[in-house]
């Protein structure tokens, strides 16, 4: 009797969500049927193509698909899906480049511990924090001892590089190296020293206003210029150099809205208390500021992270680059749309846990402040 | 005597600080001529010229997609040129495309349809967490997938998709349409004029008059009138399947096509954020009180809730076009012959000079970036908040 009665209850409570959200009125009634079918049609589509319909290491007559003659679609027109087989057989290259094989687990190491790497800076209330922050401050040394090799293990060119590791390596790399360089350009752009602040705003101004492309350009082409004969950084390097450059002007911009949001009031406090300017900096702005600008600094992360492939235009083999030359590969030629869907997934996931970070901080702060 | 001397500098405000300005000067004037000296010499041990004598040589090699007439014998200057107009023409295009997109989505993420909603909700999301230059190359290939000319799929009369772009009618204005384009202009004139003199004489009478249907009907029947009257100088000439071509009408380039779907499409999923951030900020107390003034919904939206979300909206707003601009600089990946395709790459590599190409380039996209940035500046202060608040 009483299971009835809740039964009901919650029918009842389905029902006016149903009525509240789909027919409202006849208009909306109209909308809903619409979206349905329109729902319908494309994700039966995608559905069939992604899934039901697609070859994934086997086609429909048992064979083991080694190149695109064995997929399904290619055998009988019309008739197949998607054959992510090519995503199988190019795996190591979408993660790791051309990096040799017997020295893959280098990189997987790497990629392994990066997320300890990452824990202590992302998150605040986690045991052992203190230990988490040294281990990020050692990751770098790690890192480069494990990917570029060094004394015990053999040297792997940056040439070898590709793939996700690129993509990460740049978007890691650039966003930790442009962060205290954004914070000086932030500090220097609220400077009372009118030539130290002009620097600053120029610099600023001029990297926002130009497209990343041409900075990797200018970078590719021009560093080699600049520097004196005998300093030639490999290509992976001056694609680094711009990206840092172009991340760090962005992230300048945000970190000055955090400072913007201090009252004047927290530095006048400091400064009757004897603070020196970096004091007072170090100790009462900065560590509001940053705060403040967390959501923002995210997001230009987000933002980095997307135009690494760019580097594709100067001929490195990032995610994309890579998915282009597999794409080159006569054996595995013409299937488009299963490459660009996967690396469209890999940035997918990436951005997408990104900016729910981003809104988890956003959440996190608003509680602390009130 | 001298250590008070040196203490002063040091911890007197305005002597410090002129010291520590004074030596980054310094080191900023070492730095940049260590490195224009290292670059002059570099320059000159690979035996490359400097200078911008280049602009006035032939260009040698053809782009597809362009504004103006341009043959291999014109110059790189006028490359430059073909190239500029191009990306204006998709900055442009982009811009007003993701514009309408933008705010179609926008106002559906508030819709009280729960499916509409999150139909546009899973759009944003999966359109702006993936790289604008991953989606340009994946448009094209779609449309360079298409079917072959001999298959074309035909949209409506005269316009033919396919592989090499879309087919569609050529216009021929002949003599006489200058005057509709002008008529059409002096209706828009007028209408403003209108808009002015009536809204003046509803503030002191009190009675509303049907502008925008009285202004509408201006600027649409001015021109249609004119049409008729100038007897029609406007003809199309339609593409004709001939052999293995189209001959006769005009050909929008799938790489054109690919661009413009890229960009509208990627940049409309920011816009739609804005626009929908901009409608929530509105309280919700303003609709509530306009409606206890007794206001219709559609007076409520134009004259409540669009002048203040627009001022939340604007800047934002701002920033998207001047992204969606330098974004159009990716065209150089699926081969649209923009400013950093045409000039920045192919005269680069003919001429090698890439530091006045390169500055030429930088420069060039600093200027569209503040032109943008004032125009939209101008129309943020007139709609930002006016009054003593």
């Amino acid at each position: 009797m009483s299971s009835l009665s809740i039964n009901s209850f919650t029918h009842k409570k389905y029902y006016n969500w149903v009525i509240r959200n789909l027919f409202s009125s006849w208009i909306n009634s109209i909308f809903t049927i619409i979206a349905l079918i329109f729902l319908y049609k494309v994700g039966s589509f995608f559905l069939n193509w992604a899934f039901f319909e697609a070859d994934f290491r086997y086609n429909f007559q048992g064979d083991l698909i080694l190149d695109r003659t064995f997929c399904s679609k290619n055998i009988k027109p019309g008739e197949f899906g998607a054959c992510w087989a090519i995503i199988y057989a190019r795996w190591d290259q979408f993660m790791y480049g051309f990096y040799p094989v017997e020295e893959v687990w280098r990189v997987n190491l790497t990629f392994a511990l990066l997320p300890f790497a990452l824990f202590g800076v992302l998150f605040d209330k986690i045991p052992f924090r203190k230990y988490f922050i040294y281990f990020t401050f050692l990751y770098p040394f790690i890192a480069y001892f494990m990917l570029y090799g060094g004394p015990g293990l053999s040297p792997v060119g940056t040439n070898k590089w590709g793939g996700l590791l690129v993509t990460l390596f740049l978007g890691i790399t650039g966003i930790a190296l442009a962060f205290p360089l954004s914070i000086l350009l932030a500090l220097g752009r609220r400077s009372k020293l009118p030539i130290i602040k002009s620097i600053c705003v120029v610099f600023i101004e001029f990297i926002r206003g130009v497209p990343l492309i041409t900075l990797l350009f200018t970078a590719n082409v021009m560093l080699p210029l600049f520097l004196p004969q005998g300093v030639n950084p490999d290509n992976l390097l001056r694609a680094l150099v711009a990206v840092t450059l172009f991340q760090s002007a962005y992230m300048a911009e945000a970190i000055r809205g955090g400072l913007q949001a201090i009252p004047k009031g927290h530095i006048e406090a400091a400064e009757a208390l004897g603070l020196t300017y970096w004091q007072t900096t170090r100790k009462i702005i900065l560590p509001q500021a940053l705060k403040i600008a967390i959501p923002p600094i995210v997001n230009t992360c987000i933002g980095l992270f997307k135009d690494t492939s760019l580097v594709l235009i100067i001929g490195l083999f990032d995610l994309l680059g890579i998915g282009r030359a597999a794409l080159a590969d006569m054996t595995w030629t013409k299937l488009y749309y299963e490459v660009y869907v996967f690396i469209s997934l890999v940035f997918f996931i990436f951005c997408f846990g990104m900016s729910r970070y981003s809104l988890y901080l956003e959440k996190k702060l608003k509680t602390d402040n009130s | 005597m001298q250590t008070n001397f040196i203490r002063k500098i040091f911890f007197d405000e305005k002597s410090r600080s002129l010291l520590i300005q004074a030596l980054v000067i310094g080191i900023f004037a070492v730095f940049i001529y260590l490195l224009v000296q290292q670059t002059a010499a570099n320059l000159e041990r690979r035996g490359i010229s400097s200078g911008f004598d280049f602009l006035s040589m032939g260009a040698g090699y053809d782009i597809s997609i362009r504004l103006i007439p341009f043959t291999s014998e014109d110059t790189h200057l006028r490359a430059y040129f073909v190239g500029l107009l191009n990306t204006l023409m998709i900055a442009i295009c982009g811009c007003f495309l993701a514009t309408i997109l933008g705010f179609f989505v926008g106002v559906i993420r508030l819709s009280s349809n729960w499916l509409f909603r999150n139909i546009a909700y899973v759009y944003v999301e999966f359109t702006r967490n993936v790289p604008v230059l991953l989606q340009i190359i994946l448009y094209y290939s779609i449309l360079l997938h298409l079917p072959k000319i001999k298959q074309a799929i035909v949209l409506f009369e005269g316009f033919y998709l396919t592989n090499r772009g879309l087919y569609s009618p050529l216009p021929i204005f002949k003599e006489g349409f200058s005057i509709i384009v002008v008529s059409f202009v002096l209706a828009i004139i007028a209408s403003f004029i209108i808009k002015k003199y009536l809204k003046k004489k509803q503030e002191h009478t009190g009675k509303q008059y049907p502008i925008f249907l009285i202004n509408s009907a201006l600027v649409i029947f001015t021109p249609i009138f004119m049409y008729y009257l100038m007897g029609m100088p406007l003809e199309f000439e339609l593409p004709v399947l001939k052999g293995f071509n189209f001959k006769g009408g005009m050909v929008i380039r799938p790489e054109f096509i690919g661009m413009l779907l890229g960009l509208s499409i990627y940049t409309a999923a920011f816009i739609s954020e804005t626009v929908r951030s901009g409608i929530i900020s509105v309280s919700k107390g303003q609709r509530e009180a306009s409606q206890a003034l007794g206001l219709k919904s559609n007076l409520i939206m134009k004259l409540i809730i669009i002048p203040q979300a627009l001022r939340v909206i604007i800047p934002p707003l701002t920033s998207q076009y001047l992204n969606l601009t330098k974004n159009s600089s990716l065209g150089i990946a699926i081969g649209y012959a923009d400013l950093v395709h045409g000039f920045g790459g192919i005269s680069l590599n003919q001429t090698g000079r890439a530091i006045e190409i390169m500055l030429m380039v930088m420069l060039t996209y600093l200027t569209i970036s503040l032109i943008i940035s004032f125009f939209m500046n101008i129309y943020n202060k007139a709609v930002q908040f006016k009054g003593n608040a």
